[in-house]
């Protein structure tokens, strides 16, 4: 028995000479950030680690404000964000930061109505409404209005949000303040608001199933969580004036209608082109323009280069967008502006 | 010695970084933070009210719940039951305190929160809705709900500490009030529990400051709505969800100073709650000594 553990330990303490010396050699790149983007960045950290196990990406999805913050002390290589810094924010930063967008992302509406089976069309009028409390019950004109021949049931709505500070939240509001000028001025946008009606569910999965269980509720998930869990969502009016069903291609043509600024910090709910789904948002990765460290600076260039041409076609299986073919090469022409020392 | 010492220092080193930390919120709010209303981390108004009001109610009907069904387990587990079910049943009710609170929260959501909106909650409005704390539409998700799930999480507590404080009354006690001709009932009622007061006491107020730093599962049952309603149905907050809800994505400086400060207030409820009870207990014990 005594030999037993005495072999065992011998074995331990070379087992862990052996792992420390391996990981010396592989080299450890920490990021930190948005929630929102975290499936499909963590499928590419595990794709891109297949293809060069020399260097390891560690990322931490703590939320877009973490990310921001962390970028900002220096704390990590990389951050995330869901919605772009603000000049202040920027200000803030020690050093000139570059927003590289990753993925699109959409933001559905979720119902549960038990009576109607049929997929339900909103206006933004409607949408607004609900969420100030001004429309309350289902079979409303505005709401009637763009579901001819369903028979919506004269039931108070029950509206459902997020409690949690995220990213999804941001989009949503980004998008209902862009639409309706009263939201605008009560409440506005960001990653928590002051909810003029509702209740609160936490993550995705809260509010998915508040949703399910509370008959006639209404709530917001991103696309892929409403999709993997088969939660029913509705088409959403857009500047055009169409009704239009979020899937990669109408987020990606949202993305291809908007104008881009050079540093990419750009919103793009509510855009103008007559597929574009309203309710869209690009993702960033944070780099700082003047990269410390040669080696840790080589391998993130390497890496965002791959993301944005092989790493782009694992974003639509899990509920994301790829970057429109233009805005690729556009984000890919500003990655040369990262200086190496 | 030392140790006790360094026990000191970390206390004030908790209050030290929470004021650090909460500064700028409160340099902006003062005392107004304590009374504000609004929650707005857009426009950058932020009130306390609403989370401590929301602990307290929470916490209360928690305890309104867990005390009579903890107590009433500890003295049939101590007293009346047969020593081989008592001891399996004291082992099954000290799992109940092994249980995480995340598991708490799923059995709220997916179990309590139906039964609330479904029986509960109708049942209630329909019987008690004359009075106020009865009214509104039963979501499911709310005050009430919160209560019942912290109820279960804290009933642990109080069987298991009230127990081992029944068992230890005592022998002449018991014999003392049989003697007097007293009924089992009557021996449980005059002799033991006055003498077992002070460690009841003070299990209850273990439990209550557990309820009032619980997170995850409260967060989860809720309703998370930072309003105060006089109706239990409604859906409330309380200051541990909204630290653990916004924490990670508040973005300006004043916006986390605010949460901050929302845990020092945290921390201040529950050393006024801490001190209400010693206060009490110490009460109890004076006033034990003027009557014998």
């Amino acid at each position: 028995m005594k030999r037993w553990a005495f072999q065992s330990i011998v074995a331990a303490v070379i087992l862990s000479v052996c792992a420390s010396a391996w990981a010396g050699k592989i080299l450890l790149i920490n990021g930190a950030g948005a929630t929102f983007p975290y499936p499909i960045y963590s499928k590419w950290f595990s794709e891109y680690a297949k293809l060069n196990n020399s260097v390891n990406f560690n990322y931490q999805s703590i939320g877009s404000g973490g990310g921001i913050r962390q970028i900002t002390a220096q704390t990590v290589d990389f951050g995330a964000t869901d919605g772009p810094m603000n000049d202040e924010q920027m200000q803030k930063a020690p050093a000139p930061i570059l927003h590289v967008p990753t993925v699109l992302g959409g933001v559905v509406p979720i119902y549960s109505l038990p009576e109607v089976s049929e997929k339900l069309n909103f206006t933004q009028a409607a949408l607004a409404g609900i969420f100030l409390g001004k429309i309350s019950t289902w079979n409303h004109p505005e709401i009637a209005k763009a579901n001819p021949g369903v028979a919506l049931p004269n039931k108070p709505i029950v509206v459902v949000h997020r409690s949690d500070g995220s990213g999804t939240t941001f989009v949503w509001t980004d998008f209902l303040s862009s639409v309706s000028a009263e939201w605008k001025a009560k409440v506005g946008k960001s990653t928590s608001v002051n909810w003029p009606v509702g209740l609160g569910g936490k993550g995705n999965e809260g509010v998915a199933g508040l949703v399910k269980q509370t008959p006639y509720a209404i709530g917001y998930t991103e696309l892929g969580y409403a999709t993997n869990n088969k939660i029913p969502y509705s088409k959403v009016q857009n500047r055009a004036g169409e009704f239009v069903d979020c899937t990669a291609q109408t987020i990606s043509s949202a993305a291809a209608s908007a104008k881009m600024p050079k540093d990419f910090r750009v919103s793009i709910v509510n855009a103008a082109g007559q597929d574009a789904y309203p309710i869209s948002s690009f993702t960033w990765l944070l780099v700082y323009r003047e990269q410390t460290d040669r080696v840790k600076g080589e391998e993130i260039m390497k890496f965002l280069h791959w993301m944005l041409k092989d790493g782009q076609r694992y974003s639509e299986p899990l509920g994301y967008a790829p970057l429109p073919p233009d805005v690729a090469r556009m984000v890919e022409e500003s990655l040369d502006q990262i200086k190496l020392p | 010695m030392g140790f006790a010492l360094s026990i000191l220092a970390i206390v004030l080193g908790f209050v030290g970084t929470l004021l650090w930390n909460s500064r700028f919120a409160l340099h902006k709010f003062g005392w107004s933070f304590l009374w504000g209303q609004t929650w707005d981390p857009v426009a950058e108004i932020f009130g306390a009210l609403p989370f401590v009001y929301g602990t307290l109610v929470t916490s209360a009907v928690g305890l309104l719940i867990a005390v009579p069904l903890g107590l009433g387990t500890a003295i049939f587990l101590a007293e009346l039951a047969p020593p081989r079910l008592s001891e399996s049943l004291s082992f099954l009710v000290e799992l109940l305190a092994a249980i995480p609170s995340v598991i708490y929260g799923l059995v709220g959501v997916f179990v309590v929160v139906p039964w609330v909106r479904t029986a509960v909650g109708p049942t209630l409005s329909a019987v008690l809705g004359w009075f106020p704390l009865f009214q509104g539409t039963p979501y499911g998700v709310g005050l009430l709900t919160a209560g019942i799930i912290l109820a279960a999480m804290i009933v642990p507590f109080i069987t298991t500490v009230s127990r081992e404080v029944l068992l230890a009354v005592p022998r002449s006690q018991r014999e003392a009030a049989l003697a007097m001709g007293a009924t089992h009932w009557e021996t449980v009622w005059t002799a033991i529990l006055p003498y077992a007061r002070s460690g009841i006491v003070g299990s209850i107020f273990l439990a209550l400051a557990r309820a009032l730093g619980e997170t995850m599962a409260v967060t989860m049952v809720v309703g998370n709505r930072p309003e105060i309603k006089a109706s239990l149905l409604e859906p409330g907050y309380t200051m541990a969800a909204v630290l653990a809800n916004e924490f990670t994505e508040a973005t300006s400086d004043l916006y986390l100073h605010a949460l901050v400060e929302i845990g020092l207030v945290l921390f201040g409820v529950t050393f006024l709650v801490n001190g209400i009870a010693r206060l009490m207990l110490f009460k109890m014990g004076h006033g034990q000594e003027l009557r014998a």
